[in-house]
């Protein structure tokens, strides 16, 4: 199964060893110094969880994680249910009129998230929308349809169509085939996309900043006020556990997208 | 067949009038608010037109005033250029070997280290930036780290200068060169690089003949996702830039913060989007150009 064999050479090996040491050593090190029970963050002294402690019983943090993961379930739960019907509403389009719906719903990703924030924020002020919590859900979902629709467009495009007309034949109506073959086949699809949806929304700062106004801070307004204020070691540990938050929401992420693309090789190989 | 366009019409529409309100319609408010009157204080003078926003960019007006040109505004977008510019090239010289060695790989391998590579672009921006505060500041990780090898005894004082905007940008949008060029590299049908071995190409003719024009719409991809991103950068400048290396996004966010300009602030998004749009026909012509050519 090794493919390009003969491009293989000793020096391409070592530079990509040492870009995957550049992508993880801030990432180890972070998390390496918030075990530290120094308060000079770089100074080693002992290993010591004191600062997982403070953040735990910090009622700031406490309240922006609420915040963020109010923000994040809500709008993975829009996003995902618009990605999922657009998906299904994207079959059988003439090639025109698809170009375009498919760069509307990119379009997020394009636009850079600093234009984004602004434009939304005029947008909120203009139309005299209070900002705060239902503002920045509103801004999320935006960002977060493009993260949900990918993965699920790639699996109904893997999706073996013989089952569905196997479903028709055995006189399923549209609606029992719909929620009884068509969805449970989508759900991985689905789920990875409402993962990354949520990993996005969860994580997100600049547009944040922009239309929360006060009151409405997410846990990474609150990890960047704190940054602003000087390196602490309880922003180590904060930044530890969120890290450790999303490689986990990751890699399940990943599973099921792995999943998606073996189901998919059969059928390109018939 | 009209049954099915009523379906797919209703199917789209959440989706679609969603994102026609909440991305589309402010991108245009913001066209509309750039060529509007600053209020007195803040927002904007509805119905009161003007370009000064967009002359702001060039010109400045002293207290007499009269306009004299300044060239501040366009040093920033130089800078913002250049670093993007900068980002672009480093993360693609180290992308191309890594996607090389990663398509020497089984499928299940280069998926593992696809894995590992894709893993940091998912963890929060902020975190990652911060983790290079850890590192580049006066008497942190990498000071500490130098002084014990002997290598140097001052202290590097990179924190707070353009290249450690440059490196959080580079850590923040490596995967994005990565992934691209790998694909196309993966699309490469091996019998092309067997043969073009067997007629007798050594190992860098084959990747200047053969790989490179080969993979060339996955690095144009990379340089987009990179450049377009950078480009707009807020999160990297203002907690690793300090003051001295200001870019767009920066500019962007103090004309809603502090200055209360926004019709400047629109106008300066205006501009971004305007030369990402442009940067982006580039790489479509580019990439048009190259396939007429090798056809």
């Amino acid at each position: 199964m090794s493919r390009h064999k003969l491009l293989s050479s000793r020096i391409n090996a070592t530079v990509a060893a040492l870009a995957i040491l550049f992508l993880y050593l801030p990432i180890v090190t972070l998390v390496v110094l918030s075990f530290n029970d120094n308060d000079l963050t770089t100074i080693w002294t002992t290993v010591s969880v004191k600062w997982y402690l403070a953040v735990l019983q910090n009622g700031d943090i406490l309240r922006a994680t609420k915040n963020s993961l109010m923000v994040a379930c809500a709008a993975t739960f829009f996003a995902t249910c618009m990605a999922t019907l657009a998906a299904l509403g994207m079959v059988r389009i003439s090639r025109g009129p698809r170009v375009l719906l498919e760069g509307l719903l990119g379009l997020p990703l394009l636009v850079p998230e600093i234009v984004t924030a602004v434009a939304l924020l005029i947008l909120f002020v203009l139309i005299g929308f209070p900002l705060g919590l239902t503002s920045v859900t509103v801004a999320h979902t935006v960002f977060c349809i493009p993260f949900a629709y990918y993965p699920i467009k790639s699996r109904l495009a893997a999706l073996d169509q013989s089952l569905l007309e196997a479903a028709s034949d055995l006189y399923a109506s549209p609606r029992r085939r719909f929620f009884r073959v068509e969805l449970p086949l989508l759900s991985s699809g689905i789920c990875a996309g409402a993962l990354l949806a949520f990993i996005s929304s969860l994580g997100d700062f600049v547009i944040t900043y922009f239309v929360a106004g006060p009151g409405a801070t997410t846990l990474p307004i609150y990890i960047f006020s704190l940054i602003r204020l000087g390196v602490t070691p309880e922003v180590n540990a904060l930044s530890a556990i969120f890290l450790f938050a999303s490689i986990v929401m990751i890699s399940i992420a990943f599973v099921l997208l792995q999943s998606i693309s073996e189901q998919k090789k059969p059928k390109g190989a018939a | 067949m009209n049954e099915q366009r009523l379906r797919n019409l209703t199917l789209l529409s959440p989706a679609v009038l969603f994102l026609a309100a909440f991305i589309l319609a402010p991108l245009l408010l913001m066209l509309y608010v750039s060529v509007l009157e600053r209020g007195p204080f803040g927002g904007v003078v509805w119905g009161s037109h003007t370009g000064i926003a967009y002359q702001k960019l060039l010109y400045e007006r002293d207290l007499l005033g009269r306009l004299s040109f300044n060239s501040d505004y366009i040093a920033i977008f130089a800078r913002s250029c250049r670093l993007a510019a900068m980002t672009t090239l480093i993360t693609f010289l180290i992308a191309l070997p890594t996607a090389l060695y990663m398509s020497t790989l089984s499928r299940k391998q280069a998926a593992w280290i696809l894995f590992l590579v894709t893993i940091p672009f998912w963890t929060n921006l902020l975190v990652r930036n911060f983790a290079w505060i850890l590192i580049l500041r006066g008497g942190g990780v990498l000071d500490t780290f130098m002084q014990w090898t002997g290598w140097v005894t001052q202290p590097l004082d990179i924190l707070y200068t353009p290249l450690a905007t440059g490196i959080g940008l580079t850590y923040s949008f490596l995967p994005f060169m990565i992934l691209p060029i790998y694909v196309a590299l993966e699309r490469i049908d091996p019998s092309v690089i067997e043969a073009a071995f067997d007629l007798g190409a050594n190992r860098l003719r084959v990747l200047q003949r053969v790989v490179l024009p080969l993979a060339m719409p996955g690095i144009i991809g990379g340089a987009i996702l990179v450049f377009v991103p950078c480009l707009g950068a807020y999160v990297s400048p203002e907690l690793l830039g300090g003051g001295k290396s200001l870019m767009i996004g920066n500019l962007v966010q103090a004309q809603f913060g502090a200055s209360r300009n926004w019709p400047f602030g629109a106008a300066l998004g205006i501009v971004l989007v305007l030369a990402l749009l442009l940067v982006i026909a580039m790489a479509a012509l580019a990439n048009q150009h190259k396939k007429r050519v090798s056809r």
